[in-house]
C-alpha cells in the first residue's frame, strides 16, 4: 500500500473488537425477540451513522439530509421488487446507483458553486425535504399513503429476496456493519483518508499542498451516499412499508447523525458506541416509564433531550475519545 | 375572473408572508450577531402560540393585546437560554451547536406535548371571518391585522438597531467582535440581549400566526425549516432580506397551493431555496462573506 502507514492497531484494541464481534454473533441465541429487535436497531443506527461519518467525520462536510440517500435506496429497491420482481440481491445495485447520482449531483452543485458550512448543511436539508414532498405525490410508489411489500411467510430464510426471520436480518446487518467498519478502517489508513483529514482540518492548506479538494470531497459524498442507500434497502425489506414522511423526514436525518456525534465524530468506534448508548437510553426510558405507569406522551423524549443536552455540553468530542483514554487504547492516534 | 382569483391569493400570500418575515427576522438577527443558527426557532414560535391560545381560552384576551407580554416572556426565555446554555457553544463547531439546539427543540416539542396533548388548538376571535373588500379584492381581516402588526414590530426593531445606543453596540459586535471587546463592550450581555430580541420577534410572530393557523406541538420543525428557507433566500444576517424572503415565500406558497395542490406548496419553497443557494448563496440582500 502506498502512502504513509500508521502503526498497526494496538493488540488490545483488536482483542476487544474480536470479543465484541463474537458477543454480537452469539447474542441472538440467548436473547428474546424484543431484545433482538433492540440489537437490530442499534446495529442499524451504527451502520448508517458510520456511513454519515465518512462524509462529516472524515472529510468534514456536514450533511443534515442523509435520510435522502436512505430513502432513495429503500424506494428504489422496493419499487424494483414490487413492480418488476427484481430481487434486492440485484436491486441494491440500482439503489447504490441512484444514491451515487444524487450524491454526485448535490456534491457537484455545492462544491462547484462554493456552498459550504451552514449553507451546505441547509442545502442538504433542502434536497431531502424536496424529495420527501416529491415522493408524497409520486403515485407509482404509493405517494403519501405509503408503499407496501408483501409480508412473506417465515419458514425459511431467503437472502436473495430478503424474506426471512428477524435473525436473518440481524446477521445481515451485522455483516454490513462489520464490512463498513473494515472499509472505514482501511480508508482511514489510506492516502484517501489522510487527504480527507487534511481537507477537514484546513481546506485551503490542503489545496495548497496539491490535494484535489473537489475530487476528494466528491468521493466522500458519493461513498457516504452509497453506504447510506444500503441501509435503505435493509429498512425497506425489514419493515415492509415505506412512508415518505417517515423515511425522508428531518427527524430521520437527525437520528442518523446523533450516534456518531454522541459517540465521537470521525472515530471508527464512535458511531457504534453512540448508537448503543442512545438506543439503550431510549429503550431504558421507555421501560422505566412503563414500570412507573407514566402514560403521558412526551415524557420519555423530554428526558432523552435532557440527556442529549448534557452529553453535548460536557463531552463535546463524544463519549468514545474519553472512554478510549480510560481503556488505554490511545496509543495509535484517532482510532 | 381567474386574474382576480390569482390576485386575491397572491395578496393573501403577501400578508401571510409578512408574518413569516417577522418570524425569520428573529432567526436572522440571532445569526447575524451571535453566529449561531437557532435550530429551535420554530419551537419557540410554537411556545408563543400556545401561550396565546391558553390566555385566549382562559381570559378571552385577544392575541394582539397579548403580543407585548408574550414578547417580553420570550425575550426573557431567549436571554436566559443564551446566557445559560448557548454561550459556551459560540466557539464550538457547527455540528455541536446543531445538536445542542436540536436537544433544546426536542425538550420543547415534547414538553408542549406533555402539557397540551397532541390535538390541534386554535384561537377563534369574533372577527375571524370578517374581510375587507376593495373593488374585486377581498382581504381577510385577521390577515391584514397580523401583517400590520408584523410590520410594526419589524419597524420597531429596525429603529432600535439604527438609533438606540444598545442597538448600535449590538451592530458593532456583529461587525467586529474583537473591536467591540477592545472598546469595552460587554459582548456576552449583548449576545444575550440579541438572542432575547430575536426570541421576542418570533414570539410576536407566534401571536399573529395563531390567528392564521391551528397549533400543535409538532408544528415547530416545520416552521424552523421555513424560517431557514426565508433567511437564506433573503440573505442570512440581513434584516430587510428576511422580510423580503418572507414575502417571496408567502406569495410563492400561496400561488403554488392554487396552481398545484396545497400539499405540494412547500416543494416550491424548497426549490426556491436550492436555486438561491446555488446562484446567490449569500441571499438576495445578503453581503458576500
Amino acid at each position: 500500500m502506498s502512502g504513509p502507514r500508521r502503526a498497526a492497531p494496538g493488540g488490545r484494541a483488536r482483542v476487544l473488537l474480536g470479543l465484541l464481534l463474537a458477543l454480537l454473533m452469539l447474542l441472538p441465541f440467548v436473547v428474546n425477540p424484543y431484545l433482538l429487535s433492540v440489537l437490530t436497531l442499534i446495529l442499524y443506527l451504527a451502520y448508517v451513522g458510520q456511513a454519515w461519518n465518512v462524509m462529516m467525520g472524515f472529510a468534514g462536510q456536514l450533511s443534515l439530509g442523509h435520510s435522502l440517500y436512505v430513502g432513495l435506496g429503500a424506494y428504489v429497491s422496493a419499487a424494483l421488487f414490487v413492480h418488476y420482481g427484481v430481487p434486492p440481491a440485484l436491486g441494491f445495485l440500482a439503489a447504490i446507483l441512484v444514491a451515487l447520482v444524487f450524491g454526485a449531483a448535490i456534491g457537484f452543485l455545492a462544491f462547484r458553486f462554493g456552498v459550504s458550512g451552514v449553507y451546505f448543511a441547509l442545502l442538504t436539508i433542502a434536497f431531502a425535504e424536496f424529495t420527501r414532498i416529491g415522493f408524497d405525490h409520486f403515485d407509482w410508489v404509493g405517494g403519501s399513503g405509503g408503499f407496501f411489500l408483501k409480508v412473506a411467510q417465515r419458514d425459511y430464510n431467503d437472502l436473495v429476496n430478503l424474506r426471512g426471520s428477524p435473525e436473518m436480518f440481524y446477521y445481515l446487518l451485522l455483516a454490513m456493519t462489520a464490512g463498513c467498519f473494515l472499509l472505514c478502517h482501511r480508508l482511514m489508513q489510506s492516502r484517501i483518508g489522510f487527504y480527507w483529514l487534511a481537507i477537514r482540518e484546513d481546506q485551503e492548506a490542503a489545496q495548497a499542498v496539491g490535494i484535489d479538494v473537489f475530487r476528494y470531497k466528491m468521493l466522500a459524498v458519493m461513498l457516504s451516499a452509497a453506504l447510506a442507500s444500503l441501509a435503505g434497502v435493509f429498512t425497506a425489506f425489514f419493515n415492509n412499508n415505506l412512508f415518505p414522511f417517515q423515511i425522508f423526514g428531518i427527524e430521520k436525518s437527525i437520528e442518523i447523525i446523533l450516534g456518531p456525534i454522541i459517540g465521537g465524530l470521525g472515530t471508527l468506534f464512535g458511531p457504534i458506541l453512540g448508537a448503543f448508548v442512545l438506543t439503550v437510553l431510549a429503550e431504558g426510558l421507555r421501560g422505566t416509564m412503563e414500570a412507573l405507569g407514566v402514560v403521558l406522551p412526551g415524557v420519555k423524549q423530554v428526558f432523552y433531550g435532557i440527556c442529549l443536552l448534557f452529553v453535548i455540553m460536557f463531552l463535546p468530542h463524544g463519549i468514545w475519545p474519553s472512554l478510549r483514554r480510560r481503556l488505554g487504547l490511545d496509543s495509535d492516534g484517532r482510532r | 375572473m381567474p386574474i382576480e382569483l390569482y390576485l386575491n391569493v397572491a395578496l393573501g400570500g403577501v400578508l401571510t408572508g409578512l408574518v413569516y418575515g417577522l418570524m425569520a427576522l428573529g432567526l436572522s438577527v440571532i445569526f447575524g450577531v451571535v453566529r449561531v443558527v437557532n435550530f429551535a426557532h420554530g419551537e419557540m414560535m410554537t411556545l408563543a402560540m400556545y401561550a396565546a391560545v391558553m390566555l385566549f381560552v382562559y381570559f378571552k384576551l385577544d392575541p394582539l393585546l397579548l403580543m407585548l407580554p408574550i414578547m417580553a416572556t420570550l425575550f426573557l426565555f431567549g436571554y436566559a437560554m443564551q446566557t445559560a446554555v448557548i454561550n459556551p457553544f459560540i466557539t464550538r463547531p457547527e455540528h455541536s451547536q446543531f445538536i445542542l439546539l436540536v436537544a433544546i427543540a426536542i425538550i420543547m416539542i415534547n414538553g408542549l406535548l406533555m402539557f397540551f396533548g397532541p390535538n390541534a388548538r386554535n384561537v377563534l376571535v369574533d372577527y375571524a371571518y370578517d374581510s375587507y373588500q376593495i373593488g374585486p379584492i377581498l382581504l381577510d381581516k385577521v390577515r391584514v391585522i397580523a401583517a400590520l402588526a408584523a410590520l410594526a414590530v419589524a419597524a420597531a426593531l429596525f429603529a432600535f438597531f439604527r438609533y438606540a445606543p444598545t442597538g448600535k453596540a449590538i451592530r458593532a459586535c456583529a461587525d467586529n467582535n474583537r473591536g467591540a471587546l477592545v472598546v469595552g463592550l460587554n459582548v456576552k450581555r449583548l449576545y444575550a440581549l440579541t438572542f432575547g430580541l430575536g426570541s421576542a420577534c418570533v414570539g410576536a410572530a407566534g401571536c399573529m400566526m395563531v390567528l392564521l393557523v391551528d397549533v400543535t406541538p409538532m408544528l415547530g420543525p416545520t416552521y424552523t425549516l421555513l424560517a431557514f428557507v426565508i433567511v437564506i433566500v433573503g440573505g442570512l444576517g440581513s434584516m430587510g432580506g428576511a422580510l423580503l424572503g418572507g414575502l417571496l415565500v408567502g406569495v410563492s406558497e400561496a400561488l403554488a397551493g392554487l396552481v398545484l395542490t396545497p400539499s405540494a406548496k412547500s416543494m416550491v419553497t424548497f426549490a426556491l431555496l436550492i436555486l438561491v443557494l446555488l446562484l446567490r448563496p449569500q441571499g438576495l440582500l445578503g453581503r458576500k462573506a
